[in-house]
Order: C-alpha cells, then sequence, then structure tokens
C-alpha cells in the first residue's frame, strides 16, 4: 500500500508551508495583517501535523525512496522585500498551500476507499481550513495586486 | 441619585437643571409599552432671552451617533442657543450636554478657518478659493496623467451630510476611479456595518430605539452608553426608573454608569470578547434557550456554531476572561429566559481583539432565540458618529453606493447606468481600501494624493509617531478640510475651510435609520463654504464626464444631491425613495426604508425573518471572520442563502500583544461624556472643557495600592511605540488595566507634540480586525512609572466612568476629589409639556 507515501508527503508539505508563513510573518511585518494571520496560519499548519500523527503510526513513514521528489517544493528561503515582494511572497505560500490542499484530497480519497473513519474525521476538520488559507491568500493578493503592479516603486 | 421625579400631564414644570453635574437630566419614568414622556432641553447663549430668539431653525444633533432632533435659535444671524424638537422620535425633546453647549458653541468659535490656505515656503498662508482648487486640480491631473488613479487616496468622516459623501462617492468611483476610499468610520462604525452583511446579507439596523420601550432585559456589549450616547441612556434610566424595568446585563472592564445599573457586570479582560460570547452562546445550547423552529426556517450553519462553542464551559470562560462562572451563567439566564431581549454593541467590541467575530456573536444570540422584528427584541450594532451610516450607505467608505455588492457584476452596472458612466471606471475588482492600507499606501509613497476631510488622523488613529512620519512625508500632496486648523491641517499643503452644522442644509441617519434634515441656520464664517461645493467645483475643475460629455456632478444644491441619491437607492435596503426634504420638515424624523408601500418608514427589519442573503440582492458574499478571506460568488451560490440568516462564528485566540514582564499592564483606550472625538468641538466649548479639560490615566485602587501610587500623580505610561505622560486617577477600573481616554490630542498645547505627550495613540498598535479592518485601539501591553508627586487630584471627571473609586479601604489613598459640576454657565432648562411625540412612522402625516 502506498498511502504511507501520500502521509509522509502531507507531513512535509505542512511543515514547509508552515515554516514558510513563519518566515513570511517575520519578513513582512510592517504588514500588520500578514504578520499576525501568518502566524496563526502556521499555528493551524502545526496542528494538522499533529492531527496526523496517530494515522502515521498505523499506516507507518513512507520510504523517500519509493517515490523521489521531482518538483521541489522546498519553502521559503527568505523573504523579499516591498510591495512587489509581498506578492511574490504570497503567491508562493499560495502554491505552497495548493500542494497541501490536492494532497488531503488524495488522502481523503483513500480514506474513502478504505472507510477509515478516523482518518476521515482528520481530514475533514484539517482540509476545511485549508481551504480557508488559499481563499485569505487569493483575497489579500487580489488586494495587493493593482498596486503592486501599476504603481509601487 | 437625587432627582426630581416628573411633572404632572398637563402642567408645564419650567427648572433649570446643571446638566454638566447631572450629564441625563431630571428622570421621567415610564413603564413597559408606554411612550416614553417629553422633555424639552434648551439653553440659549448668556444673556439672550427667549423672546428675543428670531427663528428656531430644525436640525438634528451631530454630537454623537443618536441623532436627537433639535432646533437651532437665531439671532442676528447668528446660533445662539438650540432646543430639544419634542415630536422627534429620537429624543422626545431631550438634549445631552454635547448638544446643548458644544453643537452650536463650536461654530461661533473665533478660530474657525476662513480662507483657503496654501503652503508657500514651509508655511501656510491665506489664499482665495481659485488659487487653492487650481493647486489641488494640477497636482491632481499631474499624478492622474502620470501614475493613474491608484495614486489618489480619500480619507473622510462620519461627520459630513449625506449628499456630501454621495457626491464624494461618485468623483471618487466614477470620476478618478480609485478603490482608496474611506473614512474615519473605520475607526468607529466599521465593525458594525460588517456584523450587519455577515448575518443577515447587508448593512442596516434591525432594531429600534422604541425597543427600549418593550424590553424586558438589555445586554449592554462593550458599550458606555451612559457616556456615549447620553440621550439614549436617558431614556434607559427612566426605563429603569418606572415600573416592570428591564433587567440589565453589562460587558464592560470599566465601572460605568451602565455597570453601576447592572443586575450582572461582567468586567472581563480586555481581548477577549469572543471567548465570553461563546460561552453565553453554549449556554443558550445547553440549557435549550433556543428556538428551533426559527433556526430551521430563518437560519443556515448553525452547526458549525454550536461545534466552535463547545469548549467554552463558564468555567473556561471564567479562567479566560477573568469574570465569575457564576456571573456567566447568571447572564445568559437573563438572556435565555427573558421575553424580548435587546442588545446594544459598540467600541468595547468593535475597538477590540477578533471584533467582527465577537459583534456577529451578539447577532447569533438573537437569532439562536428567534429575537429579532419583533417589539423590544432587536439588535443595535451602534454607530459612533452622527452621520456614519450615511457613509455607508453612499459608499464614500469605499463600498459600492446603495449597499451593492463590488462582487457582483449587475450591481456595478446598476451604479455605472446611474451615473451615465463606462462601469470599467468604478473600482470593484478588490475589495475596497480601508484606511489603514491607505496610510500604508502613502507610507510606501504610492499614494501621492491625499484628501482628508472632516476628521483628524493625527490624533485618531493608532501608533501616532508613525501616522505623522507618514503625513510628513516628503511625496505626499495633502489636502484637508476642516472647520479648524487642526494638528492634521498643520501637515497639510492646501487647506479649506468647511461650512459646518448649521451653516449649509443636508440630511443624515442616525444608529436606527432615523433620517433628519439640517437646515442652514446662519451664513458660514468669511469663505467658508460646505463640502459638497467644495467636492462639486473638484470634479467641474477636473473635468470629470458622463458618457455624453455632460458634467458628472452637475447638481445645483444639496436637495438635488438628495433627489439623485433616491435614485441610487430605489430597491435597495437602504430605500429612501418616498422620502424628500419637504416629508422631512417638521415633526420627527423618519426611520428607512421609506417607500411607495411605506411612506411612513419602517420601525424594525426582518420581522418576516427574511434577511438580505439572496445572492442577487446582498450587499457582501461573505468572509471567513478568522482571516477575512472572501467566499466568493460561486461557493456562497452554493450554499443557497435564499433569504436566511447566516451564524457566522470563528475560534477564539488571545490578543496578538499582551502584557509580560517588561510591559505588565493591559492598556485600554475610550470616551468621557463630555467629549467627542478630538475635541475640535467640545474643547470649545467652555462648559464642556471644564468638565474635562486635562488628559488623565486610570489604574485601579489595587494596583495603586501595589505600586505606591496616589490620586493625582503625574506618571508616564509606555508601550513599544511611545509614551503619554498625565495625571493618575484611581478608579475602578479592572485590575490590571490601564485606561485613557483618547480625545486629548495638540491643537490646544501648541499644535505638535514636543516631549510631553498625552494623546492615548501614541500608544495603541497598528493592527486591525481582519474582516472589518477597523483598528484594534483597545489592547496594548504598557508599563507605568511615576514621574512626579501629585499637586492635586486628576482634573477627570467624577460623574462619569473615571469617578474615584468607590472601594472604602483604598479610598485613603484617593485625595479629596472635588465633585464635576458646570456651574451657572451649564445650566440649562428643562420643559415637560403633555404633547405627545408623534413618533410612530405608522401615523407620521404625509405633507
Amino acid at each position: 500500500m502506498n498511502l504511507s507515501t501520500y502521509l509522509s508527503l502531507l507531513e512535509k508539505s505542512e511543515s514547509t508551508l508552515a515554516e514558510s508563513f513563519r518566515q513570511v510573518a517575520e519578513g513582512h511585518g510592517h504588514e500588520p495583517d500578514v504578520h499576525f494571520i501568518c502566524q496563526t496560519l502556521a499555528k493551524q499548519c502545526d496542528e494538522h501535523q499533529r492531527a496526523l500523527q496517530p494515522i502515521v503510526r498505523r499506516y507507518g513513514q513512507g520510504d523517500v525512496d519509493d517515490e523521489p521528489e521531482r518538483l521541489h517544493a522546498d519553502g521559503l528561503s527568505e523573504t523579499r522585500k516591498g510591495p512587489l515582494g509581498l506578492l511574490r511572497d504570497l503567491q508562493d505560500l499560495y502554491l505552497l498551500a495548493s500542494l497541501v490542499d490536492i494532497t488531503w484530497t488524495m488522502v481523503k480519497q483513500a480514506g474513502q476507499g478504505l472507510r477509515d473513519e478516523e482518518l476521515l474525521d482528520v481530514v475533514r476538520a484539517c482540509e476545511e481550513e485549508t481551504e480557508k488559507q488559499l481563499k485569505w491568500l487569493s483575497t489579500r493578493m487580489k488586494q495587493a495586486a493593482p498596486q503592486a503592479l501599476l504603481i509601487a516603486e | 441619585m437625587a432627582e426630581r421625579v416628573s411633572a404632572e400631564q398637563g402642567h408645564a414644570d419650567l427648572g433649570k437643571v446643571d446638566r454638566i453635574a447631572k450629564i441625563w437630566g431630571t428622570r421621567t419614568p415610564y413603564g413597559r409599552e408606554e411612550r416614553w414622556p417629553v422633555r424639552v432641553d434648551q439653553v440659549l447663549a448668556e444673556g439672550v432671552e427667549e423672546s428675543e430668539v428670531e427663528r428656531w431653525v430644525q436640525s438634528a444633533c451631530v454630537l454623537c451617533s443618536n441623532g436627537c432632533g433639535i432646533d437651532i435659535a437665531v439671532k442676528d444671524g447668528t446660533m445662539v442657543g438650540v432646543r430639544g424638537r419634542a415630536a422627534d422620535r429620537v429624543n422626545h425633546g431631550r438634549l445631552g450636554p454635547k448638544g446643548l453647549f458644544a453643537s452650536w458653541q463650536a461654530m461661533n468659535s473665533p478660530d474657525r478657518l476662513t480662507t483657503p490656505m496654501i503652503r508657500q515656503d514651509g508655511e501656510l498662508v491665506p489664499c482665495d478659493w481659485d488659487t487653492a482648487m487650481e493647486r489641488i486640480v494640477q497636482r491632481s491631473r499631474h499624478l492622474l496623467q502620470t501614475k493613474g488613479p491608484l495614486s489618489h487616496g480619500f480619507y473622510t468622516s462620519g461627520q459630513l451630510f449625506l449628499e456630501e459623501y454621495y457626491a464624494q462617492a461618485i468623483v471618487g468611483k466614477a470620476g478618478i476611479g480609485t478603490p482608496h476610499m474611506d473614512g474615519n468610520t473605520r475607526l468607529c462604525t466599521a465593525t458594525a456595518a460588517t456584523a450587519l452583511k455577515e448575518s443577515f446579507g447587508s448593512d442596516g439596523q434591525p432594531g429600534s430605539y422604541r425597543d427600549i420601550d418593550a424590553c424586558d432585559a438589555m445586554f449592554l456589549f462593550g458599550h458606555n452608553m451612559a457616556e456615549t450616547q447620553t440621550v439614549l441612556w436617558a431614556r434607559v434610566l427612566d426605563r429603569l426608573a418606572g415600573p416592570d424595568k428591564p433587567r440589565l446585563v453589562c460587558v464592560d472592564p470599566r465601572d460605568t454608569d451602565v455597570a453601576r445599573h447592572a443586575e450582572v457586570h461582567l468586567a472581563l479582560k480586555p481581548g477577549t470578547n469572543l471567548a465570553l460570547m461563546h460561552g453565553l452562546v453554549r449556554e443558550l445550547f445547553v440549557n435549550g434557550w433556543i428556538d428551533e423552529d426559527y433556526i430551521r426556517r430563518h437560519t443556515m450553519n448553525v452547526e458549525e456554531l454550536r461545534s466552535t462553542v463547545e469548549p467554552w464551559t463558564p468555567q473556561e470562560v471564567a479562567r479566560t476572561c477573568g469574570v465569575d462562572a457564576q456571573d456567566v451563567r447568571r447572564a445568559a439566564e437573563i438572556f435565555g429566559t427573558s421575553e424580548r431581549v435587546l442588545s446594544t454593541v459598540l467600541q468595547g467590541f468593535y475597538q477590540s481583539s477578533q471584533a467582527t467575530a465577537s459583534s456577529c456573536a451578539v447577532n447569533n444570540l438573537h437569532l439562536l432565540r428567534g429575537l429579532i422584528g419583533k417589539p423590544g427584541s432587536g439588535i443595535l450594532q451602534m454607530n459612533g458618529q452622527p452621520t456614519a451610516q450615511n457613509n455607508r450607505e453612499c459608499g464614500a467608505d469605499g463600498d459600492l453606493s446603495g449597499f451593492r455588492n463590488w462582487e457582483n457584476p449587475q450591481h456595478v452596472q446598476e451604479l455605472a447606468q446611474l451615473w451615465n458612466v463606462d462601469p470599467a471606471t468604478i473600482p470593484h475588482w478588490a475589495p475596497p481600501t480601508h484606511a489603514m492600507q491607505i496610510f500604508r499606501y502613502v507610507e510606501q509613497g504610492s499614494i501621492q494624493f491625499l484628501w482628508v476631510s472632516a476628521t483628524n488622523p493625527v490624533v485618531s488613529l493608532p501608533e501616532l509617531p508613525r501616522i505623522r512620519d507618514i503625513l510628513a512625508s516628503r511625496g505626499l500632496f495633502l489636502v484637508v478640510q476642516d472647520l479648524y486648523l487642526t494638528e492634521t491641517a498643520q501637515y497639510a499643503d492646501v487647506v479649506l475651510p468647511a461650512a459646518g452644522w448649521g451653516e449649509k442644509t443636508g440630511t443624515f441617519t442616525n444608529v436606527d435609520r432615523t433620517v433628519h434634515l439640517s437646515q442652514k441656520a446662519v451664513d458660514p464664517p468669511g469663505q467658508a463654504r460646505s463640502d459638497l461645493e467644495t467636492f462639486i467645483d473638484y470634479s467641474r475643475r477636473m473635468g470629470f464626464t458622463q458618457l455624453d460629455g455632460s458634467p458628472l456632478l452637475d447638481w445645483q444644491g444639496p436637495e438635488e444631491a438628495f433627489e439623485a441619491w433616491k435614485l441610487c437607492t430605489r430597491g435597495r435596503p437602504c430605500d429612501y425613495s418616498a422620502l424628500s426634504y419637504q416629508a422631512l420638515r417638521g415633526g420627527s424624523g423618519v426611520p428607512w426604508p421609506c417607500t411607495e408601500q411605506q411612506p411612513g418608514g419602517t420601525e424594525r427589519l426582518y420581522t418576516d425573518g427574511v434577511f438580505n442573503t439572496d445572492p442577487d440582492y446582498c450587499e457582501t458574499y461573505g468572509h471567513d471572520l478568522l482571516t477575512g478571506g472572501t467566499v466568493g460568488p460561486q461557493a456562497y451560490k452554493a450554499m443557497n442563502p435564499a433569504g436566511r440568516a447566516i451564524f457566522k462564528t470563528a475560534p477564539y485566540h488571545p490578543t496578538h500583544e499582551t502584557p509580560d514582564t517588561g510591559y505588565p499592564f493591559r492598556y485600554t483606550t475610550g470616551r468621557t461624556a463630555y467629549h467627542f472625538h478630538t475635541r475640535t468641538k467640545t474643547g470649545r466649548s467652555p462648559q464642556l472643557n471644564a468638565a474635562a479639560p486635562q488628559a488623565w490615566v486610570e489604574i485601579s485602587a489595587v494596583d495603586a495600592a501595589t505600586g505606591g501610587l496616589n490620586e493625582g500623580d503625574i506618571v508616564s505610561v509606555e508601550s513599544r511605540r511611545g509614551h503619554i505622560t498625565a495625571a493618575l486617577r484611581i478608579s475602578d477600573v479592572r485590575e490590571g488595566t490601564i485606561f485613557a481616554p483618547f480625545h486629548y490630542g495638540y491643537w490646544d498645547e501648541g499644535g505638535t507634540p514636543a516631549t510631553e505627550h498625552r494623546a492615548a495613540n501614541e500608544l495603541t498598535l497598528t493592527e486591525w480586525d481582519p474582516v472589518s479592518k477597523q483598528p484594534v485601539l483597545k489592547n496594548a501591553a504598557v508599563r507605568l512609572r511615576k514621574v512626579a508627586d501629585a499637586e492635586g487630584p486628576a482634573l477627570a471627571p467624577t460623574t462619569t466612568a473615571s469617578h474615584p473609586t468607590t472601594h472604602s479601604h483604598h479610598a485613603a489613598r484617593s485625595r479629596r476629589v472635588v465633585p464635576t459640576t458646570g456651574g451657572p454657565a451649564a445650566l440649562a432648562s428643562e420643559e415637560f409639556p403633555p404633547a405627545a411625540p408623534s413618533d410612530d412612522p405608522a401615523s407620521k402625516e404625509q405633507p
């Protein structure tokens, strides 16, 4: 069964996303909404990883060599500066959150096939929050884009 | 309180009362569902007899959001006093201290602006209108050509008239095409509007002031009504003094007059409102105090609400909020078991952490019991300013005019047709830019033209050291339109003198949707002009046109603007279509919606349990309350709200800045009964200024004892952002909390702050609610240190929440504080005529 590979992928991408939210929160401290909301969302990602633990214990850790990464989503190494930099950083977060989102969907598919209610409960609690993270990122980017792309220095 | 009882019916009792000492005047008790008795309050300038008054001109008061009907006394072309309008549904003749003493006296102040001014070699120098307007237009045109509309920002007010906001909205949206428009309404009523939109689909106050007359219980959530809307509180006091008095619950960390009359006072830690609300909602579920049938037929998302509040037992609330678990149960029981419950909400919720979620929770309490749209059962999500509602309706705050939805292309098209412009001009591609973001864009240099009208951000916005730097930035062209040379005006490149209240005609709408006509009583001083004239002039000079080439704004005066506004509101929730200036003359103000079917106006909304959530009709598709992410049209339509109200909620989280060892106190800011805003008007009234002449800070008796502090000691309060120095009042504020009034700036102290800062917002944090974008002005971590011994008690009022501590074992630490009185200058007459007010919309006579 290859589910363990996807559980590992999910854990890793939630962890990368949490780290990146924290990176953006620190790097864009002068945007208080970004600063505080990214901190909150980072904590959500931590919680998601915690919620996954009992499932991972049951299905085991996936071997990284089972299906090595081809597309590397390593997270943000550092944040950019200024209005355009903010937009680009939020967009990177959007990509990372999308990876998390679709991975939850795949894990949910497996959970349904297994009729694993414990797994499905975890998915239900977490995927909705991931969806809201994406909505917030998109809302904030749409707000920032005209100013950043048309007029900011 | 030793006060006279009301006069017998038919006997006109003429007495004079010191209205500084007796903020709420004389009691006129009444019982449930009786009519609130009339009491006509009047004051005239010293030496002016009533017989000398040449005319009384109809208006309404603009010194708070209550909207009291008022008549202005005119003699020799000057305003010489005021009288409450007996027939008005809002006040039944009463006026508060600010209306009595500031409304007209502030306008007569010798330091009114009388000519435009432009900056020349660093100094503001007087000039004529042509020179000032050409300078504005030149800069504006240049920026539009080189940078485009996103270079322009407008920061307006909650104190202009409806006609002026509508003009400004059209100029901004259809002339320039900028989304960067907001008002100081962002600081006062943004959360009220947002909470109503999220729960009910659109803005619009569900309840009526008449619900005070009919309720069995009242809940005041973060609402120091006794000081913010003194006449409304007089109505409550009269019910409390009568038979069948309502049960009262107060949520406030201070010992306000509301708290002192309350059966249950929940003096919670600042920043924990949402935890308390979750606890109250949970108690309704747990005890079955809910209306299953109403919930099923008229609401959605109840299960999400139930699971979100589940962890919040009374014990958990007690731990987080620092209140007694038993008090949480008692408060919930009063809500759950009283037949008719009225709730009011204000800045204690709106300017605190998780503002929208906490305010929606009040809506949720009412929806759970179906207590909405019925006499005595209502919600008043209050406004802070007199005309804030009109800013929200007209969209000078960035919203689309007439409660339209920026995400709905059909709504944008309607406006484009009304204004006869290309819909692409109207900014609707993203949410409107809120005030704090506008200032951020100024800080970053992308907004280079900022027009501030009738507000004073250099005192009222959070983190003032930063705001001063922003407005002083070299690349910014700042226009300030005001009555006086405010702290903000001193940063301006062009200052425009405005005509104010009593000097121009227009309409405005109060908290409970009551529309009043305010008529011109006297000429403005010097060259001062109404804001409407100024906006029309700017639009004409800029050459803004409709698609057919005719001028974008072609109104000849306010009445034409009002007629245009009626067309904009037809069929929308805020429908003014059957109102007119003529209909508003005489008698009482009229609550909207006012249509051919309801020509006398509408007392309450949602009487049929049908809400404005239909996707084609709603003002918003809603947001996630934790982050502010938009729900969007697709997801909203899939939810199929179909006229049902929506339970909106979010998990509680602690404030982002919390006390620590370096900054051990929680800091909160607020109002006093004697001042409004940054004192631009009230500070120019001798009676009000004398009642509260100087800033102070409050601390509890326990904290004072721990710190070895005495009443009147000069202290410095410091946050990570700034510091203030003021005299200490030992009051009954919650332990661990420091309070400062936010009214005091620097205009009467030499203009700009030198070393001694006193504006409460020197310390506050740049942070806002994720949904309403209202700044969190009521939370910061601070430390306090003594600077000098007291030379006397703090000059803080004793008649209000700033009264000296009443805990006798600590009272020794308080020096003898002289009670606040107004003396002969503060005497106002009270008359108790037998006539009943004509305040029933259904029975209002039609012209």
